[in-house]
């Protein structure tokens, strides 16, 4: 459809129901209150449920009623919400239900501010909950990108039964940019196994609870099957400008974007700068990353985080490309100026020959 | 005693919504795992035989919950979701919402409803959800191995009150059903117990009242069952009987709470869902159409190929500044560029400054923080202050007052006053200042092309009588520019004239 400018808050909620999405279960927090107002708004006219739960305890439960009734169903909130949510979403990855969930990141720890920050990365990507389980999670860096992820993500939640977490930093969340909406996708009948109230689905059990040992054991395992098989077949990044780069960015969600803006800068002054942006944190582009240390010779990893996203570079590279970091928090966002001179000073270090280094 | 036969009868026999052979249980397939004497073994059956009585097996959920009653999915062959500690209301509400016809049931333990998940019982209640609840009190914590529930009885020992419970440390026995008598939405909240066989018949009815209900599309029912643990009561099973009766019974007294069973308007949830097509349209994204009903006006798209417009909007919370922004980058779009719009948001939009950044630009656009921008439009001076350093050295400036600070000027950058909020005024309300800077934007630096804006105005614009004052500071603002290129105004300290 045409493009129109519309906010992200706004547009993650018209993609879910364009995917299919027929319940929304919701608690407000700031910088994703919108997306709970637009869903009371708009579920009940497309025929589907809204709730404004009493809390994210429960709405996340309300989310795994949901899954489990057959219903594709999402939630969103934002870092304090997304930590009341964590005994909800082991329940979720143990009990094999698809759902989406959207978290709008906010600056932490604690009650921290509303500014857009990237802390949650380590909750999130490597489970904040109990047990061995994963979340398969999905960072858009523009409007139109989470209207994409939204939508695969409700796909990818029903192929690998599996919750999937649309990890966004507030900027993403707030800002306006053009999109084009697909068509709507037909509503899917509920999967086989659910739970909704039939003859033909008497039988079916949602369970998490497995106390035989090797029951229990055998049942992890098939869940760490079905993730082997994700990060074979769904990393996801954007690389740009790769090939020759000297000094290879890494940054997800907004900061991808002004990594882009600093290659563009430090290639107008003689810099080989390239971008990889990670659109899968988890399955990790681990061998994407892992590739450009046979071209590249130093990377710096930009994230509005205090050395989260670093520790999964540093483990794709395993020792082998020096790797500097950079981080805004608190509700900042780095600025092209800032990430050139990081940039530079990792060029130095890496004594990577440029325009820059030899001539200045 | 021949009036004790058909409570026998339940306990004793096995109703066709049992399972025959309990497969999903590891070992003893023919035994549950209760203890014998357990009050959980006799609710099971008892709600087996409501479920059968009432003909709704099909359609049955069972949510079972942590506790001893958590393998409550191993006996009854109905639909089943095994849940989170407490959670089972908020994860019922959201299977009967969906599926309006299932007969949903969140069976619950004391610890499991009225401690851990207190809220969730309490808004499941008071949303009046159509749901059934059964609940277990047996006054102790079972499964974890008898340490205080919140309705242990006052004095009693358990692990967690070794000395026994003393109201003056742990509080009184929580009383659930007179908790949600204080609520509006319930229809029907009875206690029952299991103290003999007469209170047992009783708890079947009250299960089956709880059921009916739901099947009537009647509110919220809870059954609060006083039941026997004579593993951690430390009690054979006939004196853990007498115990329920004679004890228990004296800190909860059974009886009705509310029963609207009667009264209550039975409720539909069942929805009409609209065909797939109209979702666009419901979703509104199709072409924009504003006050006066017209539809797009479509700007033949020619950008120009060096178009990169960086624009920080800075003001007051009230000044229009958001709206401002969204108006340049609406324009900017229908004129055939790639646009952003970030804005500065929370709290400081309630009181003192805010802020976005508009990039408008004929490549697609990289970062939407504008850092350097080379577009500012000032409308107080804290603003002028605070983003003018950072401009791009040949930037514009538009600054809302009729003179540029002595100490602002004189920079890389050229800074026009605009006194929008004053023109505003005048055309007669202040809350066009924005619109006033906007055709003053547009004027002065010819960004985008005439017509850009109708989409916009449309789009944005829902009122008649905004439309025509929007148009006019759009004007005036246009004008402005004219006046202050033909007299530059000196530089001087006075203040904003917004400022008051
Ligand atoms: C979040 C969480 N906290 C604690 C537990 C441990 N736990 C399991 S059952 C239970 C208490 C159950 O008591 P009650 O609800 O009264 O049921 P009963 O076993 O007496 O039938 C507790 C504390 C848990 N499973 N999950
Ligand atoms: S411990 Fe108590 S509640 Fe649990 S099964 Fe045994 S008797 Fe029943």
């Amino acid at each position: 459809m045409e493009p129109q400018l519309i906010k992200g808050n706004e547009a993650v909620v018209k993609a879910a129901l364009l995917a299919g999405c027929r319940a929304y279960y919701g608690y407000p927090i700031t910088p994703a209150s919108e997306i709970v107002e637009m869903a009371a708004l708009y579920l009940p006219e497309v025929g589907g449920v809204f709730v404004q739960a009493e809390s994210e305890v429960a709405a996340i439960n309300m989310l795994y009623g949901g899954a489990s009734a057959g219903v594709r169903a999402m939630t969103a909130s934002s870092g304090p919400g997304i930590s009341l949510m964590q005994e909800g979403f082991s329940y979720l990855a143990g009990a094999e239900l698809p759902c989406v969930i959207v978290d709008m990141m906010r600056g932490g720890p604690g009650l921290g501010s509303i500014g857009p920050e990237q802390g949650d990365y380590f909750q999130i990507v490597k489970g904040g909950g109990h047990g061995c389980y994963r979340n398969l999670v999905l960072a858009p860096a523009s409007v139109q990108e989470l209207v994409d992820l939204t939508m695969l993500a409700f796909e990818l939640a029903d192929r690998y039964r599996n919750p999937v977490v649309v990890l966004a930093d507030a900027s993403v969340g707030q800002m306006m940019e053009p999109v084009s909406f697909p068509e709507p996708r037909p509503v899917p009948a509920a999967p086989a196994w659910a739970v909704t109230g039939t003859a033909a689905t008497r039988h079916n059990l949602v369970n998490s609870i497995h106390l035989e040992p090797d029951v229990l054991e055998g049942h992890i395992r098939a869940l760490e099957a079905k993730y082997r098989e994700a990060e074979r077949s769904e990393p996801r990044w954007e690389a740009w400008r790769v090939d020759d780069a000297d000094i290879v960015l890494v940054g997800y969600g907004i900061v991808g974007r002004v990594l882009r803006a600093v290659v563009e800068t430090a290639r107008r002054r003689g810099i080989r700068a390239g971008l990889l942006r990670p659109i899968t944190l988890y399955p990790f582009p681990t061998r994407a990353i892992r590739a450009l240390a046979d071209t590249a010779r130093a990377f710096a990893v930009v994230e509005m985080s205090t050395g989260q996203l670093v520790e999964d570079v540093r483990l794709a590279l395993e020792g082998s490309r020096p790797v500097e970091t950079y981080g805004r928090v608190g509700g900042n966002i780095p600025t092209v100026e800032e990430v050139f001179q990081l940039v530079e000073r990792t060029l130095v270090g890496a004594r990577v020959p440029s325009e820059v280094s030899t001539n200045g | 005693m021949a009036s004790d036969a058909p409570a026998m009868a339940v306990i004793h026999g096995r109703s066709p919504i049992f399972y025959r052979r309990f497969d999903r249980k590891d070992d003893d397939q023919h035994q549950t795992h209760y203890c014998p004497g357990c009050g959980h073994g006799i609710v099971t059956k008892l709600l087996a035989e409501a479920i059968d009585t009432l003909g709704i097996q099909d359609r049955t959920i069972l949510v079972s919950p942590v506790g001893c009653s958590v393998f409550g999915y191993e006996y009854l062959d109905v639909g089943n979701i095994q849940v989170a500690h407490g959670r089972g209301p908020a994860v019922a509400t959201a299977v009967k919402r969906s599926r309006p016809d299932s007969i949903v049931v969140s069976y619950q333990g004391d610890g499991d409803l009225a401690a851990i998940g207190t809220a969730e019982i309490v808004h499941a209640a008071n949303r009046g959800e159509i749901v059934s609840v059964i609940f277990v009190n047996n006054a102790i914590y079972g499964m974890t191995g008898g340490q205080m529930a919140p309705t242990t009885l006052l004095r009693e020992k358990t692990t967690t009150t070794p000395l026994g419970r003393d109201p003056a440390v742990h509080g009184y026995p929580l009383k659930v059903c007179e908790l949600l008598a204080t609520l509006d939405a319930p229809v029907f909240l009875e206690r029952v117990a299991l103290g003999s066989n007469k209170q047992i018949m009783a708890t079947g009815r009250a299960l089956r009242r709880a059921l009916e209900n739901q099947v009537h599309g009647l509110g919220f029912s809870l059954v609060e069952v006083l039941s026997p643990c004579p593993t951690i009561w430390g009690l054979d099973p006939a004196e853990a009987q007498t115990f329920v009766r004679e004890t228990m019974t004296r800190t909860f007294p059974l009886g009705n709470f509310r029963d609207r069973s009667a009264s209550a308007v039975p409720r539909r949830l069942a929805v009409t869902v609209p065909d797939l097509g109209e979702l666009p349209r419901i979703l509104g994204l199709g072409p924009a159409s504003g006050a006066d009903g017209a539809s797009d006006t479509v700007v033949p798209a020619s950008p120009v190929p060096t178009a990169d417009h960086r624009i920080v909007v800075a003001g007051f919370g009230g000044q229009g500044v958001l709206l401002l922004g969204e108006f340049l980058a609406e324009a900017g779009l229908s004129a055939g560029y790639h646009v952003s719009w970030l804005p500065s948001y929370g709290p400081q939009m309630r009181s003192g400054t805010s802020n976005c950044h508009v990039r408008i630009s004929a490549v697609p656009i990289d970062s939407p923080v504008v850092s350097r921008p080379n577009v500012l439009i000032a409308l107080n001076e804290p603003s002028l202050r605070k983003f003018l350093l950072s401009m791009e050295p040949g930037g514009l400036v538009l600054y809302n007052a009729d003179r540029v600070p002595v100490d602002c000027a004189g920079n890389d950058v050229r800074i026009t006053p605009i006194a929008s909020t004053a023109i505003a005024d005048r055309l007669g309300s202040a809350k066009v200042g924005n619109m006033v800077m906007l055709g003053a934007l547009l004027e002065a630096t010819g960004m985008l092309p005439d017509g850009a804006l109708d989409r916009a105005l449309h789009r944005l614009v829902t009122q008649e009588s905004w439309y025509e004052l929007d148009r006019a500071a759009l004007q005036a603002g246009r004008a402005a520019v004219h006046r202050m290129t033909a007299a530059p105004a000196e530089p001087s300290l006075a203040r904003d004239p917004a400022m008051g």
